[in-house]
């Protein structure tokens, strides 16, 4: 018969950090946490792609990820000091867009804060969701943690007000994959300098996070994974002895380590990316496939998406990713070797082999 | 009967008629005309092989039936003639139970397709539990048992029913063993089959047959099987055709009933949330698992927190592994012999084929006005299937009963 496992306690005990998102772990949480008040978590949830199909008709499986990411977040022990939305809440930007998906997120029962996603922003550049969710970049303080969040995904002034006969055709331009009529992200001067002024008032032992959309390094350009002044905003990074960078956008893990910097991607609760082959049974909504990647199972619409469960512990961030469908990841910081790295499956031989077929 | 000599080895006569009928279904003989004498007193066939018939292993991988995989077999509880007959005879007997009264035949009873046909099952005194009894035919396919899956074998799945309160009822194991320790038949056989004294004799043991009896409860060689395997197009109707077509397709049924290129087991052996049961307690969900994980972690069973409170039931494969993404999420069953398991559903809620095709067509909600759970599984959405289209979609299901098991089953439940 099965009983609880208790060896868990001494995990959590042992590893000093919360480490087993998708659960509730009850009074083990006062272990894990008793000894440190300076430890605290975050939840994630980004990319959404709340779509409009037409009136009140919604694409159901945005929907349904959302709610499902949602009501997951309201069960978690304990209880995250805050949940961040990573950006691209809209597909394409539209206030009843935008309303759907707050609608879904104010079913949280934490506070919340939002970044700003490409499929926000080029429909009316940031007029409406700003009226939803106050600034496009702004910083805050939490437990000896300087955290910034800045709208990534802006580009060259030319590109966005002088090219478009209207505001939907600009979206549309954007939020397509491979599109030699894109333009790469950018953070931009305004913001660049913002940033500068507001490290300037933060000292260099506290750790700090960053929240942006595009991943502020320079990954594959063809999808805008890529954010065009990198460089400029990692200089301003370098300096402070413990920076992460927690970013959407890509649907799929991703860390990285550059200098002083430890990069991390969050999952969507929409689609994962790379997808493979659409699963052709009834009209589907995914962006245009480009390249087939043989990852997740295609009936399983949740598979190969997932959110995070995010833990500071001493000033570097871990993250929980809980995958449906398969197997949880963990990428932890190696204090040792300096970097972030994912705990399971860093060895060749210990990863999962992709599958050959669909 | 050569192949059923042949397995039975020297002495065919000696054993019961139920076992013949048993060891049929297993190597898949067509011309079964024997009624179910097995409604006789287990008492009366199962004397004691003779010695030698112990050592007549039977290898069922030998010669799977039409549609089935190789039966997997543990190896440190091979199959035997003798160990399959005591373990027939521990099934049926009610002795193992509070009130005298249950057995594992109960409520997985061979003229009901080894089901109860009841919504949920009755145990002891009349009581209740949570969950419709699923049909132990091709249960030893399964890579886990149970509903959410908390026991990975027919050895453990065996154990628990006897020592569930609403099921057997037994305070532990301890009433079994005096019993099979003291049965001068039960002594001889365990002896025989295990070499262990009455002593020795553990619940294990007790286990390992009723294990390997139910191993020899599988059945293939449906009208499907014929059509698909064999490539005979007369064995499905056209009706049954063009269901087969919506279950590939328009139905989504084959992405967790799954069909491979040379057996179907109709079951992907991963757990689904599909709206069934977590329906009616969304609202309860934060205060359930948080209630269940904590009677769980101060030493609760598993089992016991399950199949006594029918809202924590709800919380499925969760109350086993503790995921949040595991929420209401339940086993998916084989499908085979389907139309004679009714009704449907961990909970028996939905009493035909029809209401369960409805069920999947609404996407994951019974009425169609319902609220779909926040923590249904991706893959089921609405499906757009007509009135006609589900129709030919539970003549397909029809197609998939076996013959040996449709003439085993008293009365059939219609669709």
């Amino acid at each position: 018969m099965k009983t609880f496992n208790k060896s868990r306690r001494n995990f959590l005990k042992n590893s000093g950090a919360l480490a087993v998102a998708g659960t509730l772990p009850i009074s083990l949480v006062e272990l894990a946490f008793a000894d440190d008040g300076q430890n605290f978590t975050f939840a994630y949830i980004s990319d959404a792609h709340i779509q409009q199909i037409k009136g009140s008709r919604f694409v159901r499986n945005w929907d349904r990820g959302l709610i499902r990411a949602v009501a997951e977040t309201n069960l978690l022990a304990p209880k995250p000091d805050f949940v961040m939305f990573g950006g691209d809440l809209a597909q394409l930007g539209k206030p009843a867009e935008l309303d759907h998906g707050a609608e879904i997120m104010s079913a949280l029962k934490h506070d919340v804060k939002y970044v700003m996603g490409e499929h926000d922003y080029y429909l009316d550049l940031g007029a409406y969701w700003e009226k939803l969710f106050g600034p496009q970049y702004y910083s805050f303080d939490h437990k000896g943690v300087h955290f910034i969040v800045l709208n990534s995904i802006r580009t060259y002034d030319d590109w966005t007000f002088n090219r478009w006969p209207s505001d939907e055709q600009r979206m549309m331009e954007m939020a397509g994959l491979d599109n030699p009529n894109g333009s790469p992200f950018m953070v931009g001067d305004e913001q660049r300098k913002w940033l500068q002024q507001d490290l300037a008032k933060v000292a260099k032992t506290t750790p700090i996070v960053v929240f942006s959309h595009s991943p502020l390094q320079k990954i594959y350009k063809g999808w805008n994974f890529w954010t065009e002044d990198a460089e400029q905003i990692q200089a301003l990074l370098q300096p402070f002895a413990k920076v992460s960078v927690i970013y959407g956008h890509v649907h799929q893990i991703q860390y990285n380590q550059i200098g002083n910097i430890s990069f991390h991607s969050v999952m969507a609760t929409a689609w994962p990316w790379p997808y493979p082959q659409a699963y052709a049974q009834a009209e589907q909504y995914l962006p245009k496939l480009t390249v087939p990647m043989n990852r997740a199972d295609p009936f399983f619409e949740r598979d190969a998406t997932g959110w995070q469960f995010i833990n500071m512990d001493n000033g570097h961030v871990d993250l929980n990713f809980t995958l449906y469908s398969n197997k949880d990841r963990s990428v932890h910081f190696n204090p040792d070797e300096k970097k972030p790295l994912d705990t399971q499956y860093q060895e060749e031989d210990a990863r999962i082999p992709p599958q050959h077929h669909y | 009967m050569q192949r059923l000599q042949l397995i039975l080895g020297k002495k065919p006569k000696e054993v019961s008629m139920r076992f013949i009928l048993t060891l049929m279904l297993s190597v898949g003989l067509l011309a079964c005309n024997q009624q179910p004498e097995s409604t006789a007193p287990a008492e009366s066939k199962t004397t004691s092989p003779a010695p030698t018939a112990t050592a007549t292993a039977i290898e069922p991988s030998d010669t799977p039936l039409l549609g089935l995989p190789p039966l997997p077999v543990p190896t440190d509880n091979p199959q035997t003639a003798a160990k399959i007959a005591l373990g027939d005879r521990l099934y049926h007997d009610s002795r193992f139970s509070i009130d005298g009264k249950v057995s594992c035949a109960t409520c997985h009873n061979e003229q009901k397709a080894f089901t109860d046909h009841l919504a949920v099952s009755v145990g002891n005194n009349g009581l209740t539990g949570t969950r419709n009894a699923p049909t132990v035919l091709n249960a030893a396919f399964y890579t886990s048992q149970f509903w959410d899956g908390r026991e990975p074998e027919l050895e453990g799945q065996s154990k628990q029913p006897f020592i569930n309160p609403v099921e057997g009822g037994l305070p532990n194991h301890e009433p079994i063993l005096e019993i099979v320790r003291s049965d001068p038949d039960y002594r001889a056989a365990f002896t025989d089959v295990f070499g262990v004294s009455a002593e020795q004799l553990t619940m294990d043991h007790v286990a390992k047959a009723i294990a390997s009896f139910e191993r020899t409860l599988i059945s293939g060689d449906s009208p499907f099987d014929r059509y698909y395997f064999n490539h005979d197009t007369s064995a499905l109707t056209e009706a049954q055709v063009r269901g087969f077509k919506l279950f590939l397709g328009q139905g989504r049924c084959i992405s967790c009933h799954t069909i491979e290129q040379d057996h179907a087991l109709f079951t992907d052996n991963r757990f689904h949330n599909i709206g069934i049961g977590i329906n009616a307690i969304q609202e309860d969900v934060p205060q359930l698992a948080t209630a269940f994980l904590q009677a769980k972690n101060q030493g609760g069973e598993v089992d016991t927190l399950v199949l006594t409170d029918k809202k924590s039931s709800e919380l499925g494969r969760f109350a086993v592994t503790d995921n949040i993404t595991e929420i209401g999420a339940f086993k998916t069953p084989t499908l085979r012999n389907i139309a004679l398991t009714a009704p449907y559903m961990h909970d028996g809620s939905l009493k035909t084929l029809r209401d369960v095709i409805i069920h999947y067509n609404n996407g994951g909600v019974t009425p169609a006005s319902a609220k779909v759970n926040d923590f249904l599984s991706g893959g089921i959405r609405p499906l757009n299937l007509t009135e006609a289209q589900i129709d030919d979609l539970v003549s397909f299901l029809e197609a998939l009963t076996s013959p040996q098991i449709a003439q085993q089953t008293a009365a059939t439940p219609s669709n």
